[in-house]
């Protein structure tokens, strides 16, 4: 059930409007300690040709061993996409010349992938959700890396990245604007880091995405695609979409095709250029790999992996709205990383007690988001434990200490007080809020003493309540609950 | 089923062998012998017949997830043609 | 001990146990014969220090009274096997210089058990071959005189192009010499389409191709790997066994080597075959075949049937696909096997402007025509448009091969008798220069078993009327070495020990 703006996202050239079809074929590095075929190290960095076997570097003689660990995570990824394990695959080669491919071939899956259909659920917004259909998932071997820019006539070539695992998932052509396919990409990641299957980090180049994309009038046929390769961050996916969109549509527009070819993302430029022209297209010559057999998975194997699959995003995000009473909007935040959710729990019910799940939430979305985004930090590394934040939350809702106090107290926890026990902190400074019906009457009686023409004219203008309040705030420290002190103003200014 | 000079450049080039203009009509003449020789197998009545995958029943043997290779860049280097730095070097890669 | 070198294998093991000959002794016996040989091509590498120093270290174990199977037995190694350290270019000038830093599974297992190595022996290039023709390092003389040679004709050759000289089949054509000129005790060899059958037969040698899947292939130069197995060469079937005993078993490394213990094989040699059905195969039974192997493989059934074997009469219906099928399915393998071999990590590199000029000189350069050939043809059956009609078909008829050997051994055939080979041994240079299929035909009787995956062995059965060694192969059921063993041991003992060439190369 797609609830998409359907009208919303065409675009409006100068002939008409135009519809963009996305498809996006998203490299996953496999979360795994050793390569594919290999037992050499997967570890990001590394002297260059250090995480190498002789296997990788294709010697003589060498063949193919798989890592079960691979199989596995694809397994648990496929399950998590809601899609068909395909308990028979097979594994083929890619034939082609590069100096990063040591084999020549790169040991791939063509014909029957490991894993079949499926779909994710893509939430824009709590009123705009979309399905983009799963074509496949399969395992492969990633290559090395050339370097081209050391030197002006010779390219230097690192093995380490060669044979490690990679799950390629395919979507259908399902998305139709550039923030879709982000949206889905976003998605996509948070999955596969809530199975722990792939970590996601675009930087480092574990996950990058591969955009076919091709327009065409509304209700017609599907235009020509263009792909566009390596896109590295889901930023430039989306820059990418749209200039490529914006070309396929004012060349259309001119009364010109498209070629079908494959394009890389100039980011610089904010536009799409075309891959040097190669006299064949690529000839890839696919056939099963003869040095490995058919991989045949136990129903029971499959079956124990469902198991122990963690709550994924979806579901949590059900739950946080009907157990936790959070809305749409708060549940998706807090779920789109696995680590904060549990966070979000942790704090929650820590000590064995529940507390305000909308006041925990907040202050997660809120002020400690913000440290931690100065920080470049994820929230639960941010520097503040569950415990403390629960401490916090607790602080507030015993009225012991004001909204305005805490977040003075979040200050101190990651600056002086790093680690500390919020009690102590708000016990050793002083900082209870002054709840005493006496000690407030006397602040207030204080002010409006002192101020007597501001008194008069806020009979007028009820809106100098608010300074009166800031007065009686900093006469008492910021201590003072403020609304029992708005409450006491009002009365004793007859407001 | 034989195969034109065009053809024989093409494949020769998937293959990465460098043919020389004169020597590409007699490699030429080679392959279509060889082709003529398996034309044969064209009338061979094959419906339903699935092709070999394996000639042994065996299952695919799966290793533990370990390091236990690696690390071993003199010996990976130990036979290159040119190496610096601990890369191998190649005659640039025009993209 | 008049010469250590025509004792067989396990004539010098017993030797060496009782100390009455030294692995020194007998080592130092074999590098003079090898040098006196030099002109036959049979080795490409001599190792004798190596050889000596291993043949010390075996010494010492031997005095200890310890020792392995093959402990100081010295044996030649095929250049396709990778020996640390030592030269391995699977006689290719693509892998020129190659020295690995690793050891092949099976050569490793033949140092475990104590053999000492020889040195690495000449073959085809990259296994592609059946005279070691194509082999960079020149052609191999078999120690065999052409028929009405005299030895004088015989050395002028070997000294020139060795024209008319017999090729001792290949492509294990060193390994099949030196076995058969006594240059070793034994030889690894290997087998993709006939590579150890035909040399055997082609020199009075032994040799096995086991199941595909017995022996570990890693550290072999891959050819085709649905195809490519490990086997000895040696001068008895009891030689044969002691030596894949030792070569064969589970490899880790190998997802296609099977994790099933081996035999003891030399325990089969002597079996009684009593009992065995011997299948005869009637597709086998070629028009215009040559009468004397057709009456050869005639006696061999009736030595086994003397031996108390049943002899029936089975049908192979889908054997003369078997050769075209192997000249699509080996060559496209091949294509993609020998990709690495692009003058980036090791080998050969030519001077070249850019990377593409790096891999399409060097590849010109490195390989030789019938490799050449082979690729071309190997790329052009997968590429686009040419997958199922070429590539896909052959394996499906792949598939009717192997159920042909089903069906036969479901009926309660233990092994198939054939002959090993068309012909004799042929003269180099006789075959293949106008028509490259000319040579491939070689291979006829034997490419139906490496496509089955079957273990075939040949033996020796008797001489031609020119007086050249013929063969003949018995095919087994997978796994099922042991009965080969002994239904080549009954043959030998009927036709008798093949009386192998004096020299007459020195």
């Amino acid at each position: 059930m797609t609830t998409e703006p359907a009208n919303a996202n065409l675009i409006a050239g100068a002939t008409g409007d135009w519809e963009v079809i996305v498809g996006l074929e998203v490299h996953a590095q496999v979360a795994s300690r050793s390569k594919l075929f290999s037992g050499a190290s997967t570890a990001f960095g590394g002297e260059p040709n250090t995480h190498v076997s002789l296997i990788d570097a294709a010697m003589p003689g060498m063949l193919p061993v798989i890592n079960r660990e691979c199989v596995a995570q694809a397994i648990r990824t496929g399950l998590g996409l809601k899609a068909k394990i395909n308990h028979r695959s097979t594994f083929d080669r890619k034939n082609y010349f590069y100096p990063d491919l040591p084999q020549g071939y790169q040991i791939s899956q063509y014909k029957s992938p490991i894993v079949g259909e499926g779909e994710i659920q893509v939430d824009l917004s709590p009123t705009y959700s979309i399905k983009v259909g799963i074509e496949r998932l399969h395992l492969e071997q990633d290559a090395g890396k050339s370097l081209h820019d050391q030197s002006p006539t010779m390219s230097f070539v690192d093995l380490n990245r060669s044979g490690v695992a990679l799950m390629e998932i395919v979507s259908k052509p399902d998305m139709r604007s550039a923030d879709e396919a982000k949206a889905y990409v976003s998605k996509l990641r948070t999955i596969l880091r809530y199975i722990g299957s792939c970590d996601g980090d675009m930087e480092k180049g574990s996950l990058r995405a591969d955009i076919n994309v091709s327009v065409r009038r509304p209700g017609a046929p599907l235009g020509t695609r263009c792909e566009i390769k390596n896109v590295n961050s889901i930023r430039f996916i989306g820059q990418a979409i749209e200039a490529e969109a914006r070309r396929q549509i004012a060349i259309l527009e001119d009364g010109g095709v498209i070629d079908q070819e494959t394009r890389l993302f100039d980011a610089a430029r904010g536009e799409t250029r075309s891959m040097r022209s190669k006299e064949e297209a690529h000839d890839y010559r696919y056939f099963p790999d003869p040095d490995l057999l058919p991989l045949e998975l136990d129903p029971e194997w499959v079956d124990a992996l469902a198991a122990y699959l963690p709550e994924l995003p979806d579901a949590k995000k059900a739950r946080f709205i009907a157990d936790h009473g959070l809305t749409a909007y708060d549940a998706s935040v807090l779920v789109a990383e696995k680590e904060t959710a549990d966070f979000f729990e942790s704090a929650l019910n820590h000590g064995g007690t529940k507390r305000d799940p909308k006041a925990v939430a907040n202050w997660i979305m809120g002020d400690l988001s913000a440290y931690a985004n100065a920080r470049n930090a994820p929230i639960v590394d941010a520097g503040l434990s569950a415990a403390q934040l629960a401490a916090l939350v607790d602080l507030i809702g015993e009225g012991v200490i004001s909204g305005k106090i805490a977040k003075d107290v979040l200050g101190l926890l990651f600056g002086e007080e790093k680690g500390a026990d919020p009690r102590a902190v708000v016990e050793k400074r002083g900082l209870r809020q002054v709840t005493d019906a006496g000690a407030i009457d006397a602040a207030v009686d204080a002010v409006i003493a002192a101020n007597g023409d501001k008194a008069e004219q806020a009979k007028t203008k009820p809106g100098m309540l608010g300074w009166f309040v800031g007065q009686v705030m900093k006469a008492t420290g910021g201590k003072a609950n403020p609304q029992a002190v708005s409450e006491t103003l009002k009365r004793k200014l007859g407001l | 089923m034989s195969i034109d000079l065009a053809a024989v450049r093409r494949i020769a080039h998937l293959a990465r062998i460098g043919v020389s203009e004169a020597e590409t009509p007699h490699l030429q003449a080679e392959i279509n012998a060889i082709l003529r020789f398996v034309e044969a197998l064209e009338a061979v009545d094959v419906e339903g017949v699935e092709p070999m995958t394996s000639v042994t029943p065996m299952r695919l043997p799966m290793r533990e997830d370990a390091v236990t290779d690696g690390e071993i860049r003199d010996k990976v280097l130990a036979n290159a043609p040119l190496s610096e730095d601990g890369f191998f070097l190649v005659p640039k890669v025009i993209e | 001990m008049a010469d250590p070198t025509s004792l067989t294998l396990a004539e010098a093991r017993d030797r060496l146990k009782s100390r009455a000959l030294s692995s020194v002794e007998l080592t130092r016996a074999h590098l003079a014969a090898m040098e006196r040989a030099k002109s036959l091509n049979a080795y490409v590498v001599m190792t004798p220090d190596k050889a000596l120093q291993m043949a010390r270290a075996s010494d010492e174990r031997l005095a200890r009274g310890e020792g392995g199977p093959l402990e100081g037995l010295p044996v030649g190694v095929k250049d396709l096997y990778a020996t640390e350290g030592v030269h391995t270019q699977a006689c290719s000038h693509i892998l020129h210089g190659f020295k690995p830093t690793y050891e092949s599974t099976v050569t490793a297992n033949l140092w475990r058990d104590g053999a000492v190595m020889l040195g690495k022996l000449n073959m085809d290039e990259f296994a592609m071959g059946s005279s070691n023709e194509t082999s960079y390092y020149g052609p191999v003389a078999s120690p065999w005189l052409p028929p009405n040679w005299s030895r004088e004709k015989a050395r002028a050759a070997l000294a020139g192009n060795k024209r008319g000289l017999l090729t001792p089949g290949g492509s294990s054509g060193g390994s099949a010499a030196a076995v058969a000129a006594r240059l070793c005790l034994a030889a690894t060899a290997s087998d993709t389409g006939g590579s150890i059958r035909q040399p055997a037969a082609f020199t009075g040698a032994v040799g096995i191709k086991p199941t595909y899947g017995r022996c570990s292939r890693w550290g072999m130069v891959a050819f085709a790997s649905s195809l490519d197995q490990a086997g000895p060469l040696a001068r008895t079937v009891r030689d044969a066994a002691i030596m894949l005993r030792s070569m064969a078993g589970p490899d880790v490394k190998d997802s296609t080597c099977s994790p099933e213990p081996t035999a003891d094989y030399e325990a089969a040699v002597g079996r009684s075959v009593k009992g065995l059905t011997i299948g005869v195969p009637k597709e086998y039974r070629l028009d215009g075949m040559n009468p004397e192997i057709e009456a050869l493989w005639s006696k061999g059934a009736e030595w086994l049937h003397d031996a108390g074997a049943k002899i029936v009469e089975v049908s192979l219906p889908n054997t003369k696909h078997a050769l075209p099928a192997y000249y699509i399915v080996a060559p496209a393998e091949a294509s993609s096997n020998l990709a690495r071999y692009d003058g980036v990590r090791y080998g050969l590199r030519e001077p070249s402007s850019d990377i593409v000029d790096l891999y399409e000189k060097t590849r010109a350069r490195g390989f030789g025509a019938e490799v050449r050939r082979r690729l071309m043809i190997g790329t052009y059956v997968l590429s686009a448009g040419y997958y199922d009609a070429y590539y896909l078909r052959a394996q499906k008829i792949r598939t009717l091969i192997k159920r042909d050997f089903e069906r036969v051994f479901a009926d309660g055939v233990d092994a198939i008798l054939t002959p090993a080979t068309p012909s004799a041994a042929f003269g180099v240079g006789e075959k293949g220069s106008d028509d490259p299929v000319e040579m491939y035909l070689n291979d006829i009787f034997t490419v139906t078993v490496n496509m089955a995956g079957l273990p075939g062995l040949v033996a020796p059965a008797g001489l031609s009327n020119e007086g050249l060694p013929l063969g003949l192969q018995l095919i087994g059921r997978p796994f099922d070495e042991e009965t080969l063993f002994s239904l080549g041991e009954a043959m030998e003992q009927a036709a008798g020990r093949m009386r192998l060439p004096d020299p007459w190369w020195a």
